[in-house]
């Protein structure tokens, strides 16, 4: 590993990403990019009780997906970086609970993703085997955390934003034949 | 190098440009027309109670209730945001948003619990028109206050 100017990392041993898994809701499936995930939910609860549960199922079913999808037996993952927008991480907390894999909660909104993927190369960097990296976000759920209830009668802008109902997964390795991850660059606070 | 504060701001004129702008002409004709459809329902059940013999103040108690009972109601079954959509301020400004208001975090903040999620969060939205409006009051009654005194006091 070496640091190269003030923000970028470069590694001796670029990780791999192995497999990748992505569950998403309606309308993202209603997307071009259908084809590609692979589950597309019909119901934004998933038969839970609440926006946070149904959330959390999602994290737990990616990650349980991409498991099945790479082959690698659970005690072979030895961390898991995750995060999502509800307040404590509450999402990926509860969906990768019965995962019984040390975890890491981080939150970076959009940037969560690549946060997870850039910490977890370091690890594996240093003599790490296996790594999952996931987020997750749900619009119901995300929509009460930052704007309005949603049953509000509000009136949105056209170019208002839609919090995606989605998680995405993926597992890093040592060995593997690419795609490669050989360099990190973090943007600085400017 | 771009001066990155340049960068930003020609960026956002850049945004500015190309975003397209809320349709405030149809926005304002939605919500004349249901903003006075509203009314006109009030007005409705106002005349019905003074028809029935109900002096000026208890009508119009009543119609107040009707409405706020109409409105959360309709916010329970997931109908008043769609025609907020519409609406806009045509269903914001009377009374029906306020209940609106009220209701839709009650409903969201119940999987956070009674006391802490219905209880503490039923006002997130009003809470700042209360505030507001309740110091707005205050303060217009100090000026009459004074201003009446000094009044009685020439």
């Amino acid at each position: 590993m070496q640091k190269l100017g003030k923000q970028t990392i470069k590694f001796d041993n670029p990780p791999t990403i192995l497999n990748t898994a992505a569950i998403v809701g309606p309308k993202e499936a209603d997307g071009p990019l259908a084809k590609y995930f692979d589950k597309c939910l019909e119901d934004e609860m998933w038969g839970e009780k609440s926006w946070e549960k149904a959330e959390s199922k999602i994290v737990k079913e990616t990650v349980n997906t991409l498991i099945a999808k790479s082959g690698i037996p659970t005690e072979k993952i030895e961390y898991c970086f995750a995060g999502d927008l509800i307040n404590q991480c509450i999402s990926s907390t509860f969906g990768l609970r019965e995962l019984n894999v040390p975890f890491y909660g981080i939150f970076g909104a959009c940037s969560t993703f690549v946060e997870a993927m850039q910490l977890s190369s370091v690890f594996i960097e240093n003599g790490i085997n296996y790594a999952i990296c996931c987020a997750s976000s749900h619009f119901c759920s995300a929509e009460r955390q930052f704007r309005f209830p949603l049953e509000l009668g509000n009136q949105r802008p056209p170019t208002a934003q839609w919090t995606v109902t989605a998680s995405g997964a993926l597992i890093l390795s040592k060995d593997g034949n690419g795609p490669f991850i050989t360099h990190i660059t973090s943007r600085k606070n400017c | 190098m771009n001066n990155p504060l340049d960068t930003n701001k020609a960026y956002q004129t850049y945004v500015d440009k190309k975003s397209p702008n809320s349709p405030i002409i149809k926005n304002c004709i939605m919500a004349f027309l249901i903003g006075g459809l509203i009314c006109s329902i009030g007005q409705v059940i106002f005349s019905y109670c003074e028809f029935k013999g109900l002096d000026e103040t208890s009508s119009g108690t009543i119609v107040s209730i009707i409405l706020i009972g109409l409105s959360a109601f309709l916010t329970g079954l997931n109908i008043f945001n769609k025609i907020g959509k519409i609406a806009g301020a045509g269903s914001l400004v009377p009374i029906t948003g306020f209940a609106n208001s009220i209701v839709a975090p009650a409903m969201e903040y119940k999987s956070e619990g009674y006391v802490m999620g219905v209880g503490a969060k039923m006002f997130t939205i009003a809470g700042p028109v209360l505030v507001y409006g309740i110091s707005t009051s205050i303060i217009v009654g100090l000026a009459y206050f004074i201003f009446n005194t000094q009044a009685i006091l020439v």
